[in-house]
């Protein structure tokens, strides 16, 4: 592809890929939206538990459920995705970066765009590790999607979070892959911006989830 | 290096768009600010005394959308990027809050607190 058909300027003068991944952001707030508005909608209207907060007693078989949501656990996973975030705008600007001179070990670091996305890709993978033991841990504690409103409700949102942030993970692994073919430079700045778009958002869905579904009682 | 100029050049450009970006010691500056925030909203959940007052949940949804703006200005950019970029992001977020907050009040979620 030549130099002036790589680019795709909009009459504004904006790239229109920059342009068409914040118009698919706006998209993506109204599909979360939409979301958590139904987890909302259905908070304390199951009629059986276990729930999220509360403990409950089955008055069939007098099995005890304890509150299901483990605090300290998502916690931790939020912080990893918090950081994930750090990592991957350390990767753009060391892509940005990419022809500056580096003369100390440190501006090295912060200057290795592989590092950075790689330490963003390892962190995703870790968050999307944190959910798997989540969801396999409250199937074994008895919430299933189909137990309640709340199990419905709470997989599909966190279900369609953790689908986004796998595909984020997958976007970075191509991002990789092209930094070990050839090398990403400043002429690269775009397509790893817009990544680092979709991945910021699916961290800020993520604040908004965890205080409206984790945090708050 | 606080800020940085990232721009194109390009015949087809029609106008010339620069994009002003902080610099690596403002990214650790917002992960640190983030990080306490976080820290924050988990030291409260654990106060029976928070908890149990009527600030609980405007305190949380408070620092929840300050995280979020921090987020969306100094990592997405949004703060120093072209306007229109906001108009698209902010534009379908408040129809999606306006609709979240529509349908509380619908479902008797808000109103019956008011």
């Amino acid at each position: 592809m030549s130099a002036p058909a790589a680019h795709h300027y909009t009459s504004t003068g904006l790239d229109s890929r920059k342009v068409a991944i914040w118009a698919f952001i706006g998209s993506e707030c109204m599909l979360f939206v939409s979301l958590i508005s139904t987890y909302l909608i259905y908070k304390g209207r199951s009629r059986v538990g276990p729930f999220p907060h509360e403990t409950w007693v089955d008055p069939s078989s007098g099995h005890h459920f304890h509150a299901i949501l483990n605090i300290p656990v998502t916690s931790a996973s939020t912080f990893t995705l918090l950081m994930s975030s750090l990592f991957m705008v350390l990767a753009l600007a060391a892509v940005q970066h990419k022809n500056v001179p580096k003369h100390t070990r440190s501006e090295r670091i912060l200057g290795s765009s592989k590092l950075w996305l790689w330490a963003t890709a390892i962190a995703g993978t870790t968050f999307l590790g944190f959910q798997a033991f989540e969801f396999t841990s409250f199937v074994h504690e008895g919430l299933s999607i189909r137990t309640n409103l709340f199990g419905s409700s709470f997989f599909t949102l966190t279900g369609f979070h953790g689908a986004h942030v796998t595909a984020g993970v997958i976007w970075l692994v191509t991002l990789l892959s092209i930094d070990y073919k050839r090398g990403l430079g400043p002429k690269d700045e775009l397509i790893v911006d817009i990544a680092a778009l979709y991945w910021h958002f699916v961290d800020v869905v993520w604040i908004a989830i965890f205080t409206l579904v984790y945090l708050i009682k | 290096m606080e800020h940085d100029t990232a721009h194109t050049d390009s015949p087809a450009a029609p106008a010339h768009v620069e994009t002003h970006h902080p610099g690596w010691s403002v990214y650790w500056k917002v992960a640190l600010i983030l990080t306490l925030i976080t820290v924050g909203e988990v030291w409260m959940y654990y106060v029976p005394s928070i908890v149990a007052s009527r600030a609980f949940v405007p305190g949380l949804l408070a620092l929840s959308a300050l995280k979020f703006a921090i987020v969306v200005m100094f990592y997405m950019h949004l703060k120093y990027d072209h306007k229109l970029f906001r108009a698209l992001f902010t534009g379908p977020l408040f129809i999606a809050a306006f609709t979240l907050l529509a349908l509380m009040f619908l479902f008797g979620h808000l109103s019956a607190k008011l």
